[in-house]
């Protein structure tokens, strides 16, 4: 690998690199997915992959979202590892019957017999005036379901390093990429080396407030944590990475800390993840928190067009920083 | 001169005792299926089964002359009404009743129940009970049969409500666009738990419907165990030579209610009684007894052999395991890497 390339990569370039690998490394792995050959992937992620592996292992499928889903989900039953793209999260709303109804139950179903190792990957998120249908964060509406495991990547080491041990899961395994990160360029010195896909990380360490977040939400909120620590207020982000399983004892070793906890999220407040986190510091950290757990998430509202009404429904920086500015007890 | 004579005869003796017992075969296979339906109703109506129950008296044919045609490696992706097909594919009648009892020794543990029969040994992919869900699986595993270059051929049963559903269209496309070694069975009984299958569809000929995808289609008389073989035996054998997909339609009927919940108002008895007429079991065994290959005493013997078969089935699952609670989490997730 040249030298550059380790230094500094693009996620997208990383997802690309990330998939190239694990081609490379074992046969059993293709991918599949809506203009990922010719077109070289709707975001681009996949380009060059055809001319590298050719039609069979770089599979373009029609605009069938269940069966192509469905076809992976068979093919990883039955011995092979695919690699999934569905172009975009709302259109997986298409395929929630193969993943919700197969993919997710198979295993539980028979006893333990059938295991589907096969990795769904999709863009998520808003914030590029795509309005209703093309906006969605719903990484929260498959982390309701048991069997199936969500992973967030927020950085390009994650985007780099995510990808093979999904595939070495014997479980369906979901990756959700915001799609406002792919031109995220980062320094990357992993060497291609695999990360954890079981634990959450603290990406900044601090005393005052826990921010705990994943995806965009990482970098809005490592942005509002830079402002607040010149106001002499120390917040510690953890970027979950993975939102099911959730990783309770990195969240709560964080909150036990700071007493204080913020959850960022592009997603609903209504039955998403930040209820859930906010249930579960509730239940077992109740007694270590100076004051109640806040959410700085998407309006419930559909994602509208017009550029300032979007902005206005996604979680930005300022507001985190108003939000924690308010938190009882906090000093600054 | 006179050995040479006397081999053609041999032969055809022993061609004639082979059909006698393929014919007998598929006449006992049958009656495994009815006589454990039967049970099963009745354990229903004692609650000793629960959940949903869906019954494939009538159907027997169908399951019987298609997978007396695939080999050990192929696999099967069934639908909700599979007792019969687990049966014959080689699930024990004992695992396959402790199963519907919610047992430990069931062939999914008691995780599936009735709607969920499954077993990697026989690579039986199971019951699924969304309607079309299945066939984007078989074509999955067709396709990484292909890739594997195994010679096995994924066979698919579904009902003809299914045909309603995108997931049938999108797979037969995909399976005929790639090439790809499945059996798709229609098995079409004529009604979509209450909706009349010309009711539901705007072209009811499925052979028609199955070649636009340019796919080689045909349809059988599914109430006729020999004509099923027969077709299934050409079916089969081009999906696994050609490495194409093939629609099987086999017209049956079931004589129970789609589930036990099912009132029946959509249908006659008077409707259900004229199918019962062209019965696959009874016709089957008077064609075998015209042909001198079956005799009553036979018959019984067949009957009470299966009925013995059955009482053994119950009593496993009587005797059956129940899981403890402790174990409610196993299987949400594997614990080894594969």
């Amino acid at each position: 690998m040249n030298k550059a390339a380790q230094q500094h990569m693009t996620y997208r370039q990383a997802v690309r690199e990330a998939m190239r690998e694990a081609m490379q490394k074992d046969d059993r792995v293709f991918l599949m997915g809506e203009d990922v050959g010719r077109y070289g992937g709707c975001f681009n992620v996949s380009e060059g992959m055809l001319q590298e592996f050719g039609e069979d292992r770089v599979v373009d499928t029609p605009l069938s979202e269940s069966g192509f889903t469905g076809c992976g989900i068979g093919a990883a039953a039955a011995g092979m590892r695919p690699i999934v793209e569905i172009m975009t999260v709302n259109f997986s709303l298409l395929a929630a019957d193969q993943i919700i109804n197969t993919a997710a139950v198979l295993y539980y179903m028979s006893g333990g017999q059938f295991n589907v190792p096969v990795v769904i990957r999709m863009a998520t998120g808003g914030g590029k005036q795509l309005a209703a249908q093309h906006s969605r964060s719903l990484e929260n509406w498959y982390a309701h379901i048991p069997g199936l495991k969500i992973l967030t990547p927020a950085t390009v080491e994650d985007a780099r390093g995510m990808l093979w041990p999904a595939l070495e899961d014997p479980d369906p395994v979901l990756i959700f990429e915001n799609s406002t990160l792919y031109n995220y360029e980062d320094a990357y010195s992993g060497n291609g080396h695999t990360v954890d896909i079981s634990t959450a990380r603290v990406r900044r360490a601090g005393s005052d407030v826990s921010i705990l977040t994943y995806g965009i939400g990482l970098h809005k909120s490592l942005k509002a944590a830079e402002q607040l620590s010149k106001q002499g207020i120390e917040a510690e982000v953890v970027d979950l990475r993975v939102l099911r399983p959730l990783d309770n004892e990195t969240v709560f070793a964080s909150v036990r800390k700071t007493h204080r906890a913020v959850i960022v999220d592009e997603g609903w407040k209504s039955g998403g993840i930040s209820a859930e986190l906010s249930a579960r510091i509730t239940e077992s950290l109740f007694y270590d928190l100076d004051c109640p757990v806040e959410r700085v998430c998407g309006a419930e509202v559909p994602a509208p067009y017009a550029r300032h009404l979007e902005q206005a429904s996604l979680p930005q920086p300022q507001q985190i920083i108003e939000t924690i500015q308010k938190m009882g007890g906090i000093h600054g | 001169m006179a050995t040479k004579k006397k081999t053609p005869a041999k032969k055809k003796s022993s061609r004639k005792s082979r059909e006698k017992e393929q014919k007998r075969h598929l006449l006992h296979q049958m009656i495994r299926i009815r006589q454990m339906e039967e049970k099963a109703y009745e354990l229903y109506t004692q609650e000793k089964i629960r959940g949903f129950l869906h019954l494939y008296d009538g159907e027997e044919a169908v399951a019987v002359g298609v997978i007396e045609n695939l080999q050990k490696e192929d696999s099967i992706v069934a639908t909700y009404r599979e007792h019969g097909h687990a049966l014959v594919r080689g699930v024990s009648m004992e695992r396959i009743m402790a199963e519907m009892y919610g047992k430990l020794e069931g062939c999914s543990g008691g995780r599936g129940g009735s709607m969920h029969l499954y077993d990697k040994e026989t690579n039986f992919f199971g019951g699924s009970a969304i309607v079309a869900n299945g066939l984007p699986m078989a074509t999955g595993v067709a396709l990484a049969y292909k890739r594997q270059q195994k010679e096995a051929i994924a066979c698919c049963f579904f009902g003809e409500g299914a045909v309603d559903e995108g997931e049938f269209h999108e797979s037969m496309n995909l399976a005929a666009l790639w090439k790809l070694p499945v059996l798709f069975v229609c098995e079409n009984n004529l009604y979509s738990m209450g909706m009349p299958f010309e009711l539901a569809e705007s072209e009811t000929d499925l052979v028609t419907k199955a070649r636009s995808y340019k796919m080689k289609a045909s349809s059988v008389n599914g109430m006729d165990v020999l004509a099923v073989l027969q077709e299934a035996r050409k079916a089969v054998a081009y999906a696994r030579d050609n490495q194409q997909p093939y629609f099987l339609e086999c017209r049956t009927y079931r004589y129970r209610a789609h589930s036990m919940f099912d009132p029946e108002r959509y249908r006659s008895k008077e409707e259900v009684q004229e199918w019962k007429k062209k019965d696959p079991i009874t016709t089957f065994a008077e064609k075998l007894k015209k042909e001198q290959l079956l005799t009553d005493e036979e018959l019984q013997h067949i009957n009470r052999e299966v009925a013995g078969e059955v009482a053994q089935a119950v009593q496993f699952a009587e005797e059956g395991t129940d899981e403890p609670i402790e174990n409610l989490s196993q299987f949400v997730y594997s614990n080894s890497k594969n």
